[in-house]
């Protein structure tokens, strides 16, 4: 069905296909549009979900493992600071393998306030072993809110699944949304390690170097696994409803001489830029990276890449475009652009790809013309 | 591509107006998309919000910096905006006024969008309901068409006052 | 406490003295499930697990076991807005007055006057009223309880269990290594506890105050303060000072808790 909504309301929407058991959720800009909605559909009973009113993020992933660990399934959403404030917890789901849900809204981090868009939120999760899809329009929030479910829950996964969505850009845009009816899309979830009072055991009591090590090898291992269950889930919902996602979304990459790289919003941009240049003549490609963990095995070989960063890593660089160089061994052009809500254009990005100056960091409106 | 910027104070509809717009399109068969500028908004204080329509799916998402078409829907918001900046050359403005306007070197029309709310008593908490009578007028101007329009106001709204509201704004936009 | 809850029952733990003794991985001490949890979330997760639990139908208790760090300081945020949602969990705080897992450092329970390592003069501040704060709540129960009178305890937690709502039962859990006295000396100095009228047992139904068992001889004639203390090495040296102002506040203490009783306010 063709309707309309905002990226806030799509995740939402989403979610109520889902039918989480639980969903435990505390307010913070740009996000709060989600759990409203969530909310409006437990008080309307068109959805049976138990909606905790927490009182922080922190306890709000907290609500999600011990409501997780019982086999049942969990959704949660949050922002920039709510996301840091969780930090703790967020390790604590991927360690207890809990297959918890939830949509981030990436908005820049404080001081001073700032409700905009930034990455930096995320990229400070990506060692947690959260798996991490980076969104780029309406539908694809809806799609990869569904898709998530069914990846974070999959026996060879059960690891939770971290949607993000560029904070105003993507939250609060209107466009069309084709909702479909789900059907088994997402099966019934089976925790094998779900609290069973008729067979106690203890979890996550003091535990040794050897048995940590191999917890954490089997962290590891599932992330590794988590790639064929993503590719059979995008494949099937691509059978099913037919749209297709993969690790990237690549446009105009086949013949390219110079590619560029990005994440959320901006990717869409690039596509814009990417025409632009190619009536100039130039062979530009654009490469949106959507799944940032696990990463992709991208191929740059032979093309002078350009990424663009709406995060950073003080003392370090690009957090993408570093991921890349680091995956890839290229040489690139690394800009810094669109924190705090920084507008960037397909003109801007244009620029970039036009004067890229290869090996160099770049700042935008901060290292003067590129 | 066809941009629209929405002129309006914060808690006037604005938002709603460019959304309700964005849906017409799409009802249309047209791609479109609708937002706010992302500030902190206040009740009172002038906003913009936007609308893209296209033949071909929407992949811009930075602000409309060239609209083809500009919407006041409060004249007052003039005194401290210059709401032609950008304006595309031939570009078209609507303004929310029972008087014929002033403005050189665009296509301009005027409509009583706040008398035809009042006359319709269509009021909310009482501000008079601006969103749903621009449709009508848009309509007239051949932006979206009228039936999307009653479409469009249907699918978000379920009080009848609106629809005939957009009617009115209808015959009553002039140039 | 485990026998009184019954088989079905979950245990929600944070990070705190039971993290230990429940026994190495893969091995637990427990016979019910013990599910370990971030040191601030005890009340947040066990909100989790309740709702998840009642919305399969299933009356599993959900118990948090927790020390008085992660109650009366990191965790009281939690504790509250889990009682504030009226969350249907029983929430048991041992309180060894420090944090016992790190080497007892000063915490929000431990008492004015007491010697630990990061109050190696004695604690300047009063123990915080927890029970006044979770009372503040309005739960349907609350008790307080000593881990020298067992009976009383149990007691306590089946009672608690038969409500729906948050529960809250505090415990006092005299602690040899922490409170510098001999480890046989545990069952006498808790009692001293509450004789001296340092500890007070009660109960709080619907926010009705019922002092029980030897809290009510003690309220009206405690033993000095001093029987209390003296055996214990972390008020070894306490200052006259001090130890006029701990005499002044149980004494203010007991008042109130009889004055309520008697229904005087």
């Amino acid at each position: 069905m063709l309707t309309v909504s905002t990226g806030n309301k799509a995740v939402a929407m989403a979610v109520k296909q889902a039918k989480p058991a639980v969903v435990a959720a505390y307010p913070i800009t740009p996000q709060t549009e989600i759990v409203e909605q969530i909310a409006e559909y437990v008080t309307a009973k068109e959805l049976a979900t138990r909606y905790i009113a927490v009182e922080s993020e922190h306890s709000a992933m907290a609500a999600c493992i011990g409501a997780g660990v019982t086999g049942v399934r969990t959704f949660t959403a949050t922002s920039s600071h709510g996301l840091l404030y969780m930090h703790e917890m967020t390790n604590w789901a991927a360690g207890a393998r809990i297959p918890v849900v939830m949509a981030n809204v990436n908005r820049a981090l404080g001081p001073g306030w700032n409700i905009w868009a930034e990455h930096t939120d995320a990229m400070q999760e990506r060692d947690t072993g959260w798996l991490q899809v980076y969104v780029a329009s309406v539908q694809e929030a809806y799609d990869a809110t569904l898709m998530a479910f069914r990846i974070a829950e999959h026996n060879d996964v059960l690891l939770p699944v971290m949607i993000n969505l560029d904070g105003f850009l993507l939250s609060h845009i209107m466009q069309p949304l084709v909702a479909d009816k789900i059907g088994d899309f997402i099966p019934p979830l089976h925790l094998p390690h779900a609290i069973d009072v008729t067979k106690p055991r203890g979890y996550g009591g003091l535990t040794g170097p050897d048995e940590h090590f191999k917890f954490r090898w089997d962290i590891e291992r599932s992330m590794r696994d988590s790639r064929k269950v993503i590719e059979e889930t995008q494949a099937e919902f691509n059978r099913r409803f037919g749209r297709e996602y993969g690790w990237t979304e690549d446009y105009r990459c086949e013949d390219a001489d110079v590619v560029v790289l990005s994440l959320g919003t901006l990717g869409k941009e690039a596509e814009m830029a990417v025409d632009s240049l190619r009536k100039e003549g130039i062979r530009a490609g654009s490469m949106r990276v959507r799944w940032f963990r696990p990463f992709p095995k991208l191929d740059l070989n032979g093309r002078d890449v350009v990424v663009i960063d709406r995060d950073y890593s003080f003392g370090f660089g690009g957090v993408l475009a570093r991921s890349i160089e680091a995956k890839n061994r290229v040489d690139l052009f690394s800009v810094i652009a669109g924190l705090g809500g920084q507008e960037v254009t397909y003109d801007d990005i244009a620029g970039f790809i036009r004067n890229r100056r290869m090996g160099e960091e770049f700042w935008f409106g901060v290292s003067g013309d590129v | 591509m066809f941009e629209i910027r929405i002129h309006s104070r914060g808690g006037q509809g604005g938002v709603t107006a460019a959304r309700l717009i964005a849906l017409a399109a799409i009802r249309d068969g047209k791609y479109a998309t609708a937002f706010p500028f992302y500030g902190a908004e206040r009740r009172g204080a002038p906003v913009v919000s936007f609308v893209r329509i296209n033949e071909k799916p929407i992949k811009v998402y930075s602000q409309i910096r060239r609209p083809d078409m500009v919407v006041v829907l409060d004249a007052s918001v003039m005194e401290t905006v210059d709401v032609l900046h950008g304006l595309r050359p031939g570009g078209t403005v609507l303004l929310n006024s029972a008087h014929k306007s002033q403005f050189k070197d665009v296509k301009s029309y005027h409509v009583d969008l706040t008398g035809i709310a009042l006359r319709e008593n269509l009021v909310v908490a009482g501000s008079p309901i601006l969103n749903t009578p621009v449709l009508g007028a848009l309509a007239k101007l051949g932006i979206i068409t009228a039936e999307s329009a009653k479409k469009a106001i249907g699918e978000m709204f379920t009080d009848e006052r609106n629809a005939r509201a957009a009617d009115a704004a209808f015959r009553e936009v002039a140039a | 406490m485990l026998k009184a809850a019954g088989p079905d029952s979950v245990l929600v733990v944070p990070a705190c003295c039971t993290s230990v003794i429940q026994g190495i991985y893969p091995n637990t001490a427990m016979n019910i499930p013990v599910y370990n949890v971030g040191f601030a979330t005890a009340a947040a997760s066990a909100s989790g697990m309740s709702a998840a639990f009642r919305s399969m139908g299933k009356k599993t208790n959900v118990i948090v076991y927790a020390g008085d760090g992660g109650t009366l300081d990191i965790g009281i945020q939690a504790l509250s807005g889990a009682f504030e949602r009226g969350t249907d969990f029983l929430y048991i705080c041992y309180d060894n007055e420090a944090y016992g897992n790190t080497g007892m450092q000063r915490s929000g329970g431990t008492p004015l006057g007491a010697k630990t390592t990061t109050t190696p003069g004695g604690k300047t501040d009063f123990k915080k009223d927890i029970d006044a704060i979770v009372a503040a709540h309005e739960p349907p129960y609350q008790a307080t309880a000593c881990a020298a009178y067992p009976q009383d305890l149990f007691k306590k937690v089946q009672k608690a269990l038969t409500f729906r709502g948050p529960t809250f039962i505090h415990v006092l859990a005299p602690c040899p290594p922490g409170w510098r006295y001999e480890t046989g000396k545990s069952v006498e100095v808790g009692k001293l506890a509450v004789k001296s009228g340092m500890w007070v047992l009660y109960e709080r139904e619907y926010g009705k105050l019922t002092i029980t068992g030897p809290s009510k001889a003690a309220i009206k004639k405690p033993v000095p303060l001093e029987e209390y203390l003296a055996p214990q090495g972390r008020f070894k040296g306490i200052d006259r000072k001090a130890l006029e102002t701990l005499k002044q506040r149980v004494d203010r203490t007991l008042k109130r808790f009889a004055q309520e009783e008697a229904g005087v306010c």
